[in-house]
Protein backbone atom coordinates (compact mmCIF):
# COMPACT_ATOMS: atom_id res chain seq x y z
CA UNK A 1 0.00 0.00 0.00
CA UNK A 2 2.84 2.19 0.81
CA UNK A 3 4.69 1.84 -2.30
CA UNK A 4 1.53 2.51 -4.25
CA UNK A 5 0.57 5.48 -2.89
CA UNK A 6 4.91 6.03 -3.46
CA UNK A 7 3.54 6.09 -7.04
CA UNK A 8 0.45 6.97 -7.02
CA UNK A 9 0.96 10.73 -5.20
CA UNK A 10 3.43 12.08 -7.48
CA UNK A 11 1.58 10.71 -10.49
CA UNK A 12 -1.67 12.22 -9.83
CA UNK A 13 0.34 15.51 -9.11
CA UNK A 14 1.95 15.56 -12.37
CA UNK A 15 -1.94 14.39 -14.15
CA UNK A 16 -3.10 17.38 -12.71
CA UNK A 17 -0.62 19.72 -13.49
CA UNK A 18 0.08 18.53 -17.00
CA UNK A 19 -3.46 18.45 -17.47
CA UNK A 20 -3.63 22.27 -16.31
CA UNK A 21 -1.16 23.24 -18.77
CA UNK A 22 -2.96 21.60 -21.49
CA UNK A 23 -6.14 23.84 -21.16
CA UNK A 24 -4.11 27.08 -19.97
CA UNK A 25 -2.01 27.44 -23.28
CA UNK A 26 -4.92 26.19 -25.25
CA UNK A 27 -7.53 28.56 -23.08
CA UNK A 28 -5.21 31.94 -23.47
CA UNK A 29 -3.81 31.00 -26.90
CA UNK A 30 -0.32 30.82 -25.75
CA UNK A 31 2.48 31.12 -28.77
CA UNK A 32 4.24 28.14 -29.12
CA UNK A 33 7.10 29.64 -28.88
CA UNK A 34 6.66 30.94 -25.29
CA UNK A 35 5.15 28.04 -23.30
CA UNK A 36 4.70 25.06 -25.95
CA UNK A 37 1.55 22.86 -24.65
CA UNK A 38 2.74 18.82 -23.25
CA UNK A 39 1.08 17.93 -26.84
CA UNK A 40 3.34 19.67 -28.72
CA UNK A 41 6.29 19.10 -26.89
CA UNK A 42 5.69 15.14 -27.03
CA UNK A 43 5.06 15.98 -31.05
CA UNK A 44 8.52 17.66 -31.21
CA UNK A 45 10.15 15.22 -29.03
CA UNK A 46 8.50 12.36 -31.47
CA UNK A 47 9.43 14.02 -34.86
CA UNK A 48 12.85 14.51 -33.67
CA UNK A 49 13.56 11.67 -32.11
CA UNK A 50 16.35 10.17 -34.15
CA UNK A 51 18.63 13.37 -33.25
CA UNK A 52 17.43 13.78 -29.80
CA UNK A 53 18.54 9.78 -28.53
CA UNK A 54 21.82 10.97 -30.86
CA UNK A 55 22.43 14.10 -28.67
CA UNK A 56 21.53 12.29 -25.28
CA UNK A 57 23.83 9.53 -25.86
CA UNK A 58 26.72 12.45 -26.79
CA UNK A 59 25.87 14.19 -23.36
CA UNK A 60 25.41 10.59 -21.76
CA UNK A 61 28.62 9.25 -22.55
CA UNK A 62 30.99 11.90 -21.44
CA UNK A 63 28.52 11.96 -18.49
CA UNK A 64 29.58 8.63 -17.43
CA UNK A 65 33.11 8.80 -18.47
CA UNK A 66 33.69 11.28 -16.30
CA UNK A 67 31.48 9.76 -13.53
CA UNK A 68 33.95 6.83 -13.67
CA UNK A 69 37.40 9.36 -13.94
CA UNK A 70 36.05 11.26 -10.70
CA UNK A 71 35.51 7.97 -9.15
CA UNK A 72 38.64 6.56 -9.79
CA UNK A 73 40.45 9.61 -9.41
CA UNK A 74 39.05 10.73 -5.75
CA UNK A 75 39.24 7.58 -4.27
CA UNK A 76 42.91 7.13 -5.52
CA UNK A 77 43.81 10.46 -4.44
CA UNK A 78 41.85 9.57 -0.52
CA UNK A 79 43.88 6.32 -0.57
CA UNK A 80 46.93 8.34 -1.08
CA UNK A 81 46.01 10.74 1.77
CA UNK A 82 45.18 7.85 4.65
CA UNK A 83 48.48 6.45 3.65
CA UNK A 84 50.48 10.20 4.09
CA UNK A 85 49.61 12.99 6.41
CA UNK A 86 52.04 15.00 5.10
CA UNK A 87 50.71 14.35 1.39
CA UNK A 88 47.40 15.61 2.52
CA UNK A 89 48.63 18.82 4.08
CA UNK A 90 50.08 19.59 0.94
CA UNK A 91 47.36 18.73 -1.25
CA UNK A 92 44.17 18.98 0.06
CA UNK A 93 43.96 22.88 -0.33
CA UNK A 94 44.62 22.80 -3.81
CA UNK A 95 41.27 19.97 -4.24
CA UNK A 96 38.94 22.41 -1.94
CA UNK A 97 40.03 25.33 -4.74
CA UNK A 98 39.85 23.17 -7.33
CA UNK A 99 36.08 22.84 -6.09
CA UNK A 100 35.06 26.01 -4.54
CA UNK A 101 36.17 27.81 -8.13
CA UNK A 102 33.22 27.67 -10.57
CA UNK A 103 33.95 25.72 -13.55
CA UNK A 104 32.26 27.65 -16.03
CA UNK A 105 35.26 30.26 -15.36
CA UNK A 106 37.98 27.68 -16.27
CA UNK A 107 35.94 25.72 -18.60
CA UNK A 108 37.37 28.13 -21.64
CA UNK A 109 40.67 27.39 -20.56
CA UNK A 110 40.30 23.86 -20.11
CA UNK A 111 38.80 23.94 -24.01
CA UNK A 112 41.62 26.28 -25.43
CA UNK A 113 44.13 23.92 -23.87
CA UNK A 114 42.93 20.15 -24.91
CA UNK A 115 41.78 22.04 -28.00
CA UNK A 116 38.45 21.84 -30.17
CA UNK A 117 39.76 18.90 -32.23
CA UNK A 118 39.59 17.08 -28.62
CA UNK A 119 35.98 18.07 -28.27
CA UNK A 120 34.71 15.13 -25.98
CA UNK A 121 37.71 14.92 -24.03
CA UNK A 122 37.85 18.45 -22.62
CA UNK A 123 34.06 18.43 -22.03
CA UNK A 124 34.99 15.36 -19.82
CA UNK A 125 38.01 16.84 -18.09
CA UNK A 126 35.16 19.82 -17.40
CA UNK A 127 32.48 17.42 -15.88
CA UNK A 128 34.98 15.16 -14.13
CA UNK A 129 36.15 18.24 -11.98
CA UNK A 130 33.00 19.07 -11.23
CA UNK A 131 32.40 15.43 -10.02
CA UNK A 132 35.02 15.08 -8.28
CA UNK A 133 35.08 16.73 -5.27
CA UNK A 134 32.03 14.85 -3.49
CA UNK A 135 33.83 11.25 -3.91
CA UNK A 136 37.69 12.71 -2.40
CA UNK A 137 35.59 14.26 0.26
CA UNK A 138 33.49 10.89 0.73
CA UNK A 139 36.29 7.97 0.64
CA UNK A 140 38.66 10.68 2.94
CA UNK A 141 36.61 10.76 5.67
CA UNK A 142 35.59 7.29 5.28
CA UNK A 143 39.08 6.11 5.39
CA UNK A 144 39.51 7.80 8.41
CA UNK A 145 36.44 6.25 10.36
CA UNK A 146 37.74 3.44 10.74
CA UNK A 147 37.55 1.71 14.25
CA UNK A 148 41.27 2.08 16.02
CA UNK A 149 40.60 -0.93 17.73
CA UNK A 150 39.95 -3.20 14.47
CA UNK A 151 43.55 -1.14 13.44
CA UNK A 152 45.22 -2.67 16.19
CA UNK A 153 43.84 -5.97 16.00
CA UNK A 154 45.28 -5.95 12.62
CA UNK A 155 48.65 -4.75 13.51
CA UNK A 156 49.04 -7.12 16.60
CA UNK A 157 48.66 -9.81 13.80
CA UNK A 158 51.03 -8.58 11.92
CA UNK A 159 48.73 -7.03 9.47
CA UNK A 160 50.93 -5.17 6.14
CA UNK A 161 49.61 -1.49 5.46
CA UNK A 162 48.10 -3.06 2.55
CA UNK A 163 46.08 -5.85 4.37
CA UNK A 164 44.75 -2.98 6.28
CA UNK A 165 43.50 -0.90 3.52
CA UNK A 166 41.89 -3.57 1.84
CA UNK A 167 39.86 -5.45 4.31
CA UNK A 168 39.52 -2.26 7.61
CA UNK A 169 39.95 1.05 6.00
CA UNK A 170 38.17 0.59 2.41
CA UNK A 171 35.01 -1.57 3.85
CA UNK A 172 34.47 1.02 6.62
CA UNK A 173 34.84 3.73 3.51
CA UNK A 174 32.77 2.15 1.25
CA UNK A 175 29.06 3.75 2.32
CA UNK A 176 30.97 7.43 2.11
CA UNK A 177 32.52 6.61 -1.09
CA UNK A 178 28.69 5.58 -2.25
CA UNK A 179 26.78 8.68 -0.81
CA UNK A 180 29.83 11.02 -2.65
CA UNK A 181 29.43 8.81 -5.57
CA UNK A 182 25.61 9.50 -5.23
CA UNK A 183 26.13 13.38 -5.39
CA UNK A 184 28.80 13.04 -7.53
CA UNK A 185 27.00 11.30 -10.72
CA UNK A 186 23.90 14.23 -10.36
CA UNK A 187 27.24 16.49 -11.03
CA UNK A 188 28.83 14.53 -13.76
CA UNK A 189 25.66 15.30 -15.89
CA UNK A 190 25.53 18.89 -14.70
CA UNK A 191 29.38 19.37 -15.62
CA UNK A 192 28.43 18.12 -19.00
CA UNK A 193 25.59 20.27 -19.65
CA UNK A 194 27.77 23.10 -18.66
CA UNK A 195 30.53 22.29 -20.53
CA UNK A 196 28.93 21.98 -23.34
CA UNK A 197 27.20 25.21 -22.93
CA UNK A 198 30.43 26.70 -22.60
CA UNK A 199 32.01 24.77 -25.74
CA UNK A 200 28.84 26.40 -27.74
CA UNK A 201 26.85 25.30 -31.27
CA UNK A 202 29.03 23.89 -33.65
CA UNK A 203 31.60 21.71 -32.05
CA UNK A 204 29.35 19.99 -29.60
CA UNK A 205 26.83 18.06 -30.10
CA UNK A 206 25.02 16.83 -26.56
CA UNK A 207 21.79 17.66 -25.24
CA UNK A 208 22.81 21.29 -24.18
CA UNK A 209 23.81 22.33 -27.40
CA UNK A 210 20.28 21.04 -28.31
CA UNK A 211 19.03 23.32 -26.17
CA UNK A 212 20.80 26.41 -27.27
CA UNK A 213 20.38 25.74 -30.68
CA UNK A 214 16.73 25.33 -30.44
CA UNK A 215 16.41 28.26 -28.28
CA UNK A 216 17.91 30.59 -30.57
CA UNK A 217 15.76 29.38 -33.41
CA UNK A 218 12.87 29.21 -30.98
CA UNK A 219 12.03 25.81 -31.37
CA UNK A 220 10.93 26.13 -27.56
CA UNK A 221 9.00 22.59 -27.89
CA UNK A 222 12.48 20.84 -28.75
CA UNK A 223 14.16 22.43 -26.12
CA UNK A 224 11.31 21.39 -23.54
CA UNK A 225 11.55 17.84 -25.42
CA UNK A 226 15.52 18.14 -24.47
CA UNK A 227 15.50 19.31 -20.96
CA UNK A 228 12.47 16.41 -19.81
CA UNK A 229 15.74 14.18 -21.42
CA UNK A 230 17.72 15.77 -19.11
CA UNK A 231 15.57 15.32 -16.25
CA UNK A 232 15.27 11.81 -17.06
CA UNK A 233 18.54 11.21 -17.35
CA UNK A 234 19.10 12.66 -13.96
CA UNK A 235 16.94 10.59 -12.48
CA UNK A 236 17.83 7.43 -14.09
CA UNK A 237 21.78 8.11 -12.45
CA UNK A 238 20.60 9.07 -9.28
CA UNK A 239 17.80 5.82 -8.84
CA UNK A 240 20.78 3.43 -10.83
CA UNK A 241 23.96 4.71 -7.52
CA UNK A 242 20.89 4.25 -5.25
CA UNK A 243 20.62 0.65 -6.04
CA UNK A 244 24.10 -0.12 -6.39
CA UNK A 245 24.42 1.54 -2.62
CA UNK A 246 21.41 -0.80 -1.86
CA UNK A 247 22.71 -3.87 -3.18
CA UNK A 248 26.25 -3.20 -1.56
CA UNK A 249 25.13 -1.98 1.66
CA UNK A 250 21.65 -3.99 2.19
CA UNK A 251 23.53 -6.84 4.64
CA UNK A 252 24.85 -4.79 7.19
CA UNK A 253 24.71 -0.48 6.98
CA UNK A 254 22.38 1.13 9.03
CA UNK A 255 21.43 2.77 6.31
CA UNK A 256 20.17 0.71 4.00
CA UNK A 257 18.13 -1.79 6.20
CA UNK A 258 14.18 -0.99 7.19
CA UNK A 259 13.29 -0.02 11.00
CA UNK A 260 10.07 -2.09 10.98
CA UNK A 261 11.96 -5.64 10.92
CA UNK B 1 55.86 -15.76 30.96
CA UNK B 2 55.91 -11.25 31.20
CA UNK B 3 57.86 -9.52 33.31
CA UNK B 4 57.33 -5.75 33.83
CA UNK B 5 60.85 -4.19 35.37
CA UNK B 6 60.34 -0.41 35.93
CA UNK B 7 57.61 0.22 32.98
CA UNK B 8 56.77 3.83 32.39
CA UNK B 9 54.46 5.15 29.79
CA UNK B 10 53.74 9.12 29.10
CA UNK B 11 51.75 9.98 26.56
CA UNK B 12 52.09 12.77 23.54
CA UNK B 13 49.67 15.33 25.62
CA UNK B 14 52.21 14.76 28.96
CA UNK B 15 49.84 12.33 30.93
CA UNK B 16 51.82 10.28 32.86
CA UNK B 17 49.96 6.71 32.53
CA UNK B 18 52.25 4.79 34.12
CA UNK B 19 55.10 4.67 36.19
CA UNK B 20 57.27 2.09 37.68
CA UNK B 21 55.13 -0.62 36.82
CA UNK B 22 56.57 -4.05 37.68
CA UNK B 23 55.29 -7.78 37.66
CA UNK B 24 55.64 -10.93 36.32
CA UNK B 25 52.85 -13.50 34.89
CA UNK B 26 53.54 -17.17 34.68
CA UNK B 27 52.79 -19.59 31.95
CA UNK B 28 49.02 -20.83 32.65
CA UNK B 29 48.05 -18.09 35.30
CA UNK B 30 44.62 -16.62 35.07
CA UNK B 31 45.26 -12.89 36.43
CA UNK B 32 43.23 -9.72 36.97
CA UNK B 33 44.49 -6.34 36.74
CA UNK B 34 42.06 -4.50 38.86
CA UNK B 35 42.32 -0.40 39.32
CA UNK B 36 40.04 2.86 39.10
CA UNK B 37 39.19 3.80 35.45
CA UNK B 38 42.02 5.55 34.08
CA UNK B 39 44.42 4.37 35.95
CA UNK B 40 46.38 2.86 33.18
CA UNK B 41 45.26 -0.82 32.74
CA UNK B 42 44.23 -1.07 29.58
CA UNK B 43 47.82 1.02 28.79
CA UNK B 44 49.22 -2.10 30.65
CA UNK B 45 47.54 -4.47 28.26
CA UNK B 46 48.32 -2.59 25.19
CA UNK B 47 52.07 -2.74 26.42
CA UNK B 48 51.96 -6.27 27.17
CA UNK B 49 50.03 -6.87 23.10
CA UNK B 50 53.39 -4.80 21.90
CA UNK B 51 50.60 -2.51 20.58
CA UNK B 52 52.42 0.44 22.11
CA UNK B 53 56.37 1.09 23.42
CA UNK B 54 57.34 1.73 26.75
CA UNK B 55 59.68 4.96 27.12
CA UNK B 56 61.14 3.40 30.46
CA UNK B 57 61.75 0.04 31.78
CA UNK B 58 61.52 -3.24 29.90
CA UNK B 59 59.26 -5.83 29.14
CA UNK B 60 60.67 -9.63 28.96
CA UNK B 61 59.06 -12.56 27.29
CA UNK B 62 60.40 -16.13 28.96
CA UNK B 63 60.63 -18.13 25.65
CA UNK B 64 59.72 -15.42 23.42
CA UNK B 65 57.10 -13.42 22.48
CA UNK B 66 54.31 -15.63 22.52
CA UNK B 67 51.19 -15.97 20.10
CA UNK B 68 48.31 -13.31 21.46
CA UNK B 69 44.41 -13.06 21.74
CA UNK B 70 43.18 -9.74 22.16
CA UNK B 71 39.52 -8.74 23.36
CA UNK B 72 38.06 -5.06 23.68
CA UNK B 73 35.97 -3.91 25.79
CA UNK B 74 33.44 -3.38 22.48
CA UNK B 75 32.98 -6.48 20.25
CA UNK B 76 34.76 -4.42 17.63
CA UNK B 77 33.56 -6.65 14.88
CA UNK B 78 33.75 -6.04 10.89
CA UNK B 79 30.05 -5.22 10.47
CA UNK B 80 30.28 -5.80 7.06
CA UNK B 81 31.30 -9.59 7.44
CA UNK B 82 29.85 -12.43 8.91
CA UNK B 83 31.00 -14.23 12.17
CA UNK B 84 32.60 -16.61 10.24
CA UNK B 85 34.95 -14.51 8.71
CA UNK B 86 34.99 -11.75 12.00
CA UNK B 87 36.37 -15.19 13.41
CA UNK B 88 38.74 -15.86 10.36
CA UNK B 89 40.65 -12.40 10.77
CA UNK B 90 43.69 -13.29 12.23
CA UNK B 91 44.26 -15.79 10.10
CA UNK B 92 43.15 -14.34 6.87
CA UNK B 93 46.02 -11.13 7.95
CA UNK B 94 48.73 -14.47 8.20
CA UNK B 95 47.73 -15.72 5.05
CA UNK B 96 46.11 -19.46 6.01
CA UNK B 97 44.37 -21.59 3.47
CA UNK B 98 41.06 -20.91 3.22
CA UNK B 99 40.02 -24.24 4.15
CA UNK B 100 42.09 -24.41 7.13
CA UNK B 101 41.47 -21.01 8.34
CA UNK B 102 37.62 -21.80 7.77
CA UNK B 103 37.82 -25.22 9.97
CA UNK B 104 39.39 -23.38 12.81
CA UNK B 105 37.42 -19.79 12.60
CA UNK B 106 34.33 -22.40 12.57
CA UNK B 107 35.95 -24.61 15.43
CA UNK B 108 36.70 -21.48 17.39
CA UNK B 109 32.81 -20.37 17.09
CA UNK B 110 31.47 -23.31 18.03
CA UNK B 111 33.54 -23.17 21.58
CA UNK B 112 32.21 -20.40 22.34
CA UNK B 113 28.71 -21.37 21.88
CA UNK B 114 27.81 -19.63 18.12
CA UNK B 115 27.09 -23.20 16.23
CA UNK B 116 24.66 -21.98 13.51
CA UNK B 117 25.39 -18.96 13.70
CA UNK B 118 28.36 -18.60 11.35
CA UNK B 119 26.84 -16.11 8.71
CA UNK B 120 25.21 -13.71 10.94
CA UNK B 121 26.12 -10.32 10.64
CA UNK B 122 26.74 -8.45 13.27
CA UNK B 123 23.88 -6.23 13.31
CA UNK B 124 22.09 -9.47 13.97
CA UNK B 125 23.58 -10.90 16.93
CA UNK B 126 22.60 -9.54 20.83
CA UNK B 127 25.42 -8.00 22.55
CA UNK B 128 26.30 -11.12 24.55
CA UNK B 129 26.54 -12.72 21.00
CA UNK B 130 28.92 -10.13 19.40
CA UNK B 131 31.21 -10.48 22.18
CA UNK B 132 31.46 -14.16 22.21
CA UNK B 133 32.60 -13.51 17.84
CA UNK B 134 35.64 -11.50 19.76
CA UNK B 135 36.20 -13.91 21.59
CA UNK B 136 36.08 -17.00 19.13
CA UNK B 137 38.50 -14.61 16.92
CA UNK B 138 40.83 -14.25 19.70
CA UNK B 139 40.48 -18.04 20.04
CA UNK B 140 40.96 -18.66 16.46
CA UNK B 141 44.65 -17.94 16.68
CA UNK B 142 45.64 -20.25 18.82
CA UNK B 143 46.98 -18.13 21.46
CA UNK B 144 49.41 -18.41 24.13
CA UNK B 145 48.62 -15.66 25.84
CA UNK B 146 44.83 -14.28 26.12
CA UNK B 147 44.61 -10.71 27.04
CA UNK B 148 41.61 -8.93 27.74
CA UNK B 149 40.05 -5.36 28.03
CA UNK B 150 37.12 -4.94 30.31
CA UNK B 151 35.35 -7.23 28.10
CA UNK B 152 32.01 -7.62 29.84
CA UNK B 153 31.57 -4.01 30.81
CA UNK B 154 29.13 -3.56 28.36
CA UNK B 155 27.15 -6.27 29.18
CA UNK B 156 24.03 -7.16 31.52
CA UNK B 157 24.56 -8.90 34.94
CA UNK B 158 23.36 -12.33 33.17
CA UNK B 159 25.06 -12.32 30.13
CA UNK B 160 28.34 -11.62 32.01
CA UNK B 161 28.52 -13.87 34.65
CA UNK B 162 27.79 -16.49 31.30
CA UNK B 163 30.04 -15.21 29.25
CA UNK B 164 32.30 -15.65 32.69
CA UNK B 165 31.75 -19.11 33.16
CA UNK B 166 32.63 -19.63 29.55
CA UNK B 167 35.83 -18.20 29.83
CA UNK B 168 36.77 -20.33 32.47
CA UNK B 169 36.17 -23.03 30.86
CA UNK B 170 38.34 -22.03 27.97
CA UNK B 171 41.39 -21.39 30.35
CA UNK B 172 40.87 -24.96 31.63
CA UNK B 173 40.91 -26.31 28.91
CA UNK B 174 43.78 -24.53 26.69
CA UNK B 175 45.77 -24.22 29.20
CA UNK B 176 45.97 -20.51 28.44
CA UNK B 177 47.51 -17.71 30.55
CA UNK B 178 45.12 -15.18 30.62
CA UNK B 179 45.15 -11.54 31.61
CA UNK B 180 42.07 -9.62 32.48
CA UNK B 181 41.27 -5.95 32.99
CA UNK B 182 38.70 -4.82 34.95
CA UNK B 183 37.49 -2.35 37.24
CA UNK B 184 35.12 -5.46 39.03
CA UNK B 185 36.02 -6.84 42.49
CA UNK B 186 33.41 -9.21 42.19
CA UNK B 187 34.28 -10.28 38.77
CA UNK B 188 37.84 -10.07 39.48
CA UNK B 189 37.50 -12.38 43.33
CA UNK B 190 35.79 -15.55 40.85
CA UNK B 191 37.44 -15.54 38.10
CA UNK B 192 41.15 -15.07 38.80
CA UNK B 193 43.86 -16.89 40.70
CA UNK B 194 45.65 -13.85 41.32
CA UNK B 195 44.52 -9.91 41.52
CA UNK B 196 47.10 -7.57 40.88
CA UNK B 197 45.61 -3.88 42.52
CA UNK B 198 46.54 -0.83 40.91
CA UNK B 199 46.71 3.06 42.19
CA UNK B 200 45.10 5.66 40.37
CA UNK B 201 47.42 7.47 37.52
CA UNK B 202 50.09 7.16 36.85
CA UNK B 203 49.29 3.14 37.38
CA UNK B 204 51.57 1.43 39.97
CA UNK B 205 51.12 -2.52 41.43
CA UNK B 206 49.80 -1.05 44.94
CA UNK B 207 48.94 -4.91 45.62
CA UNK B 208 49.51 -8.73 44.80
CA UNK B 209 47.00 -11.00 46.02
CA UNK B 210 47.10 -14.95 45.12
CA UNK B 211 43.51 -16.28 45.91
CA UNK B 212 42.22 -18.82 48.05
CA UNK B 213 41.10 -22.40 45.83
CA UNK B 214 37.43 -23.02 46.82
CA UNK B 215 35.82 -20.23 44.70
CA UNK B 216 33.61 -22.97 43.07
CA UNK B 217 30.51 -20.22 42.80
CA UNK B 218 30.34 -16.52 42.97
CA UNK B 219 28.52 -16.61 46.31
CA UNK B 220 30.59 -19.34 48.03
CA UNK B 221 32.43 -18.34 51.47
CA UNK B 222 35.70 -18.12 49.98
CA UNK B 223 34.90 -16.18 47.23
CA UNK B 224 33.11 -13.46 49.40
CA UNK B 225 36.39 -13.65 51.86
CA UNK B 226 38.46 -12.59 48.09
CA UNK B 227 36.26 -10.11 47.42
CA UNK B 228 36.88 -8.40 51.07
CA UNK B 229 40.54 -8.83 50.59
CA UNK B 230 40.52 -7.50 47.01
CA UNK B 231 38.79 -4.47 48.64
CA UNK B 232 40.90 -3.75 51.11
CA UNK B 233 43.73 -3.61 49.07
CA UNK B 234 41.78 -1.49 46.27
CA UNK B 235 41.06 1.23 48.89
CA UNK B 236 44.66 1.06 50.20
CA UNK B 237 45.86 1.61 46.75
CA UNK B 238 43.37 4.82 46.47
CA UNK B 239 44.63 6.38 49.10
CA UNK B 240 48.27 6.39 48.37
Amino acid sequence: MKRVLDIALPALVAGLVLGLWQWAVAHWQVPVYVLPAPSAILRAFADNFTSLMTSLLSTLTVTVEAFFAATILGTATAIAFSQSRLLERTFYPYAVILQVTPVVAIAPLILIWVGFEHINLALCIIATIVAFFPILAGATLGLKSADFNLIDLGRLYGASPMQILWRIRLPTALPYLLSGMKTAGGLALIGAVVAEFVAGSGTATGLAWRIVESGNRLEIATLFAALMLLAVTGVFIFAALSLLEWLLLRRWHESAISHQS
Amino acid sequence: MIAFKGVGKRFANGTQALRDLSFTIGAGEFVSLLGPSGCGKSTALRLVAGLLAPDAGEITYSGGKPEIGFVFQEPTLMPWADALTNARLPLDLKHAPRDFADARALAALARVGLKGFEHAYPRELSGGMKMRVSIARALAAEPKLLLLDEPFAALDEITRNVLGDDLLRLWREDGLTVLFVTHSVSESSYLSQRVLVMTPRPGRIAGDIALAKGRDNRLSPQTIEAQHVISDALGRAMAA
